[in-house]
């Protein structure tokens, strides 16, 4: 079937849609859901801090620096999928090892943000509750980026052994959308806090 | 049938599928099965399953309300220690008015009812082989199955299970010490529904997946049957929805477990303050109703869905306004996320809120009475054929309609606040949601049981079971009416102590009711004892017993793995060219091209047919994306 052929076929859309692949399709589709469930946590964040009584602090300078490691690793990411694209497979796994190795060191330095507002005595239970509500965004952030990471050590792995190229390449594709996606609700949980303290 | 072997030259030249030759094991083929049908099935045994113990457990909970000096001696061996001296537990009493709740809301009317439907008919109606992941549909069976044993076992335990009520209010529900239901009960009831939500969620990107992705050749949205647009709206309401009662459950965990006071404030014990300060209990319940109301929708689009289909084919008349159909379900989808509020027009919102919530959740009539509008001007003039299924799916327009009445009563957020948590509500769900979903589910079973098990379930059962179900529930559900108005509340476990003996005079009407819920209770073992006597018994079906235009009906009686046996048919028409004008045939399937039926053409018809050589031509592009 030639491009032109398919090109004259005036349907709905058919042409389009079965050429589509449903994989990563669907992660877009958990993507959605998991998307609600932070939108549902920031308005509530929102529902509550309006009903007043809102003990406001400053955000340990260290999430800055998190942002700034995560945005590096998403951008390995995104020069691993080019490689993997061009069967560059060196880059690949450079590429690729870099972005683990960073989002790695993300998750220490949430870790280490934790114990600077512990520092400020502010814990997840019995301080406060706004203290409460930052714990709750960050940490279940984080417990995504957990599953990020797991779903990246696979690409990683399976980048060393590079046994069957297609395969690879929709595996790091999406393995790259995840890991985007969870850096642009980094980003958006970060400057939520940021202006919503 | 004549017309279907036009163009079925050609299509078994093709070694199309590797999949379907080789034998399955029994637990692949039965248990761990990836097809779509078999999961379906499992969906539909275990929602029966479900169906049977909230009913029971509501005829316990009716026998109180409508004999409250009975002896309930008798029920000692099932219920053990929550007999005492020949009554009901009062906290068991709420208790069971939570699992039943829990149960058919969840378990029945959404993993039951869409669990079965969307998987057996969405790759079915639209062509395809399968859904798009055999095995994600899988799992999310078994997370459906794992979350059903934990719910279960949460009955036996001593303490017994949740008891805060469905919706689980939180201080209630967060508060182990509250109330002997919100220790291990609860911790139960979240971990069921936490895998209850990651099942519903694989199940519905699953369905959303399919739909966009492998319909056959030809069957573009504007030619899918309403069900299928049902389905597919119903699936996206529980994408949006559902993550967000996640999110709502976690934090009532972190309250439970961790000691956050998300939704914990100023909370006084037996005289003694606890110490979590700061929370919103009125935040939890904002979480809740958004996905609550969706909920109530991802109920009953399934149903309305069905029923389109069902009268259409059994009215033997074009389904009235397709289009209108399929835009008020857009509509309901749409605005049922914005009016999640007019459950909580009690809980102290600023007024002016509480008129926009109601000038939305008005709204929502419109759309809904377009969809009764419809059903009805299908039927009108209709060579009505009186089948089982059709039965149902009218007493569903029936239902559907007295129960959305009271909708827009309790809409009014000033007339709301005299009936909130009265029974007038518990009548109001019952018909709209309750009932009218059964009614689709049943509508459903009679429907396709022949595509199922390859057998039609027996008629006449069908017929003494729908007349004993249909005035059942409206005995039982009409008198909840006035006794609401009288203000009866919910979740009591005794009125009578209520309002100096004013309560007294409902004492024989609430006994009416449970007689009447006991016999429409009763009546069901007609449809269990038809459904399972049919599977094996029942008289064999033919290919297309309804004739009915739709693409299940053009596999073979009991589809295989991979449902077609040769190439999937392409698609050349809507599904409800039913009595069309010209045709010999009062029925013209939806794989018929139009070259085939020149005598019935509409003009513009004539003008597609010109497309369908095209149509034909996408086989390689369709064969291809079942290779990856
Ligand atoms: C005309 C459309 C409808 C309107 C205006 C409407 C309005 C309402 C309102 C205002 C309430 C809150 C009553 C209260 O708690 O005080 C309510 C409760 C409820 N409605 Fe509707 N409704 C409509 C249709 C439906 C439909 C179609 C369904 C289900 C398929 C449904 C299911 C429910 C349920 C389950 C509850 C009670 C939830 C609970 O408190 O346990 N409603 N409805
Ligand atoms: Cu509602």
């Amino acid at each position: 079937m030639t491009q032109e052929h398919l090109a004259n076929i005036n349907l709905d859309e058919p042409e389009e849609t079965l050429s589509m692949n449903p994989k990563k399709f669907m992660l877009w589709l958990t993507i959605v859901s998991i998307l609600m469930m932070f939108a549902g946590w920031t308005s509530g964040y929102l529902v509550r801090k309006a009903e007043g009584r809102w003990h406001e602090f400053e955000m340990p300078i260290i999430f800055w620096y998190s942002t700034g490691i995560l945005l590096i690793s998403s951008i390995f990411m995104f020069f691993a999928v080019r490689a993997a694209k061009n069967n560059n497979f060196s880059t690949l796994k450079i590429a690729i090892s870099i972005t683990f190795v960073f989002g790695l060191g993300f998750l220490t330095t949430q870790v280490l943000g934790f114990s600077d507002l512990i520092k400020n005595q502010l814990y997840f239970a019995g301080s406060d509750v706004a203290a409460s509500w930052l714990y709750a965004l960050i940490g279940l952030h984080a417990a995504h980026v957990i599953s990020g990471l797991v779903v990246l050590l696979i690409s990683l792995i399976s980048s060393f052994r590079f046994t069957n190229e297609k395969k690879n390449l929709t595996r790091i594709q999406l393995c790259a959308t995840y890991w985007h996606f969870l850096d642009i609700l980094w980003l958006y949980l970060f400057l939520f806090l940021y202006f919503n303290r | 049938m004549a017309t279907e072997t036009l163009h079925a030259i050609d299509t078994h030249a093709h070694s199309h599928d590797e999949h379907e030759h080789h034998e399955l094991g029994f637990v692949q083929k039965y248990i761990f099965s990836e097809d779509h049908k078999t999961i379906a099935k499992q969906y539909l045994i275990s929602g029966i399953i479900w169906a049977f113990f909230g009913g029971a457990m509501s005829i316990i909970f009716r026998l109180q309300l409508g004999f409250p000096n009975m002896d309930l001696t008798w029920l000692k061996p099932v219920l053990g220690q929550w007999i005492v001296e020949g009554k009901l537990e009062k906290e068991f009493y709420l208790a069971l008015v939570t699992m039943h709740g829990t149960i058919m809301v969840f378990f029945v009317l959404t993993a039951g009812l869409s669990g079965t439907f969307s998987n057996f008919l969405i790759p079915l109606q639209i062509g395809a082989r399968d859904m798009a992941s055999g095995f994600i549909n899988m799992l999310s069976y078994w997370f459906f199955f794992v979350a059903s044993v934990i719910m279960f076992a949460s009955l036996f335990i001593e303490t017994g299970p949740a008891s805060g009520g469905w919706v689980i209010y939180p201080p209630l529900s967060a508060l182990p010490q509250a109330m002997p239901g919100s220790g291990l009960g609860m911790t139960l009831w979240l971990s069921s529904m936490a895998l209850f939500i990651v099942s519903q969620l694989m199940g519905g990107i699953n369905y959303i997946c399919t739909i966009i992705n492998l319909r056959t050749r030809g069957m573009s949205f504007t030619k899918l049957p309403l069900t299928i647009w049902a389905f597919f709206f119903t699936a996206i309401l529980g994408l949006l929805s559902f993550p967000v009662l996640l999110s709502a459950a976690l934090l009532l965990i972190f309250d439970r477990s961790f000691g956050t006071s998300f939704y914990l404030s100023e909370i006084y014990i037996g005289g003694e303050a606890l110490p979590n300060v700061g929370g919103s209990a009125i935040l939890y319940q904002h979480l809740f109703w958004f996905l609550g109301h969706p909920e109530v929708y991802i109920v009953l689009l399934p149903a309305l869905g069905i029923t389109s289909e069902i009268i259409a084919t059994n009215s033997r008349k074009p389904i009235f306004g397709y289009r209108a159909m399929i835009g008020s379900l857009m509509g309901i989808t749409l605005l049922a996320f914005i009016v999640w509020a007019h459950h909580m027009f009690v809980t102290g919102m600023n007024p002016f809120l509480g008129s926009v919530f109601m000038f939305l959740t008005l709204i929502i009539a419109v759309p809904s009475a377009v969809k009764a509008f419809n059903y009805i001007t299908t039927l009108w003039r209709g060579n009505i054929i009186f089948t089982p299924a059709m039965l149902f799916s009218i007493g569903l327009v029936s239902l559907f309609i007295s129960g959305g009445l009271t909708g827009i009563i309790l809409g009014n957020s000033a007339l709301d606040i005299n009936l909130h948590d009265t029974y007038f509500v518990v009548a109001h769900f019952h018909l709209v949601m309750g009932a009218a979903s059964f009614f689709g589910l049943m509508a459903g079973v009679y429907h396709w049981f022949p595509k199922m098990f390859g057998r039609i379930m027996n008629k006449t059962a069908g017929y003494v079971h729908f007349w004993f179900t249909f005035v059942g529930v409206y005995c039982v559900f009409f008198p909840m009416h006035y006794i609401g108005l009288a203000g009866f509340p919910r979740r009591y476990y005794s009125f009578t102590a209520l309002g100096n003996g004013r309560m007294e005079a409902f004492v024989d009407m609430n006994m009416f009711i449970s007689i009447a819920a006991i016999i429409t209770f009763t009546a069901q073992a007609i449809f269990t004892v038809n459904f399972i006597y049919s599977i094996f018994k029942g008289k064999r079906a033919p290919q297309n017993p309804w004739s009915s235009n739709t693409l299940e009906w053009t596999t073979p009686v009991v589809p295989g793995h991979g449902n077609w046996e040769g190439e999937i048919p392409a698609v050349y028409r809507w599904p409800y060219d039913y009595s069309k004008p010209g045709s010999t045939t009062d029925f013209i399937p939806q794989n018929v091209p139009y070259s085939a039926t020149l005598e019935s053409n509409f003009p513009e018809e004539n003008e597609e047919i010109a497309k369908e050589k095209e149509i034909e031509g996408l086989l390689d592009i369709q064969n291809s994306s079942y290779n990856h």
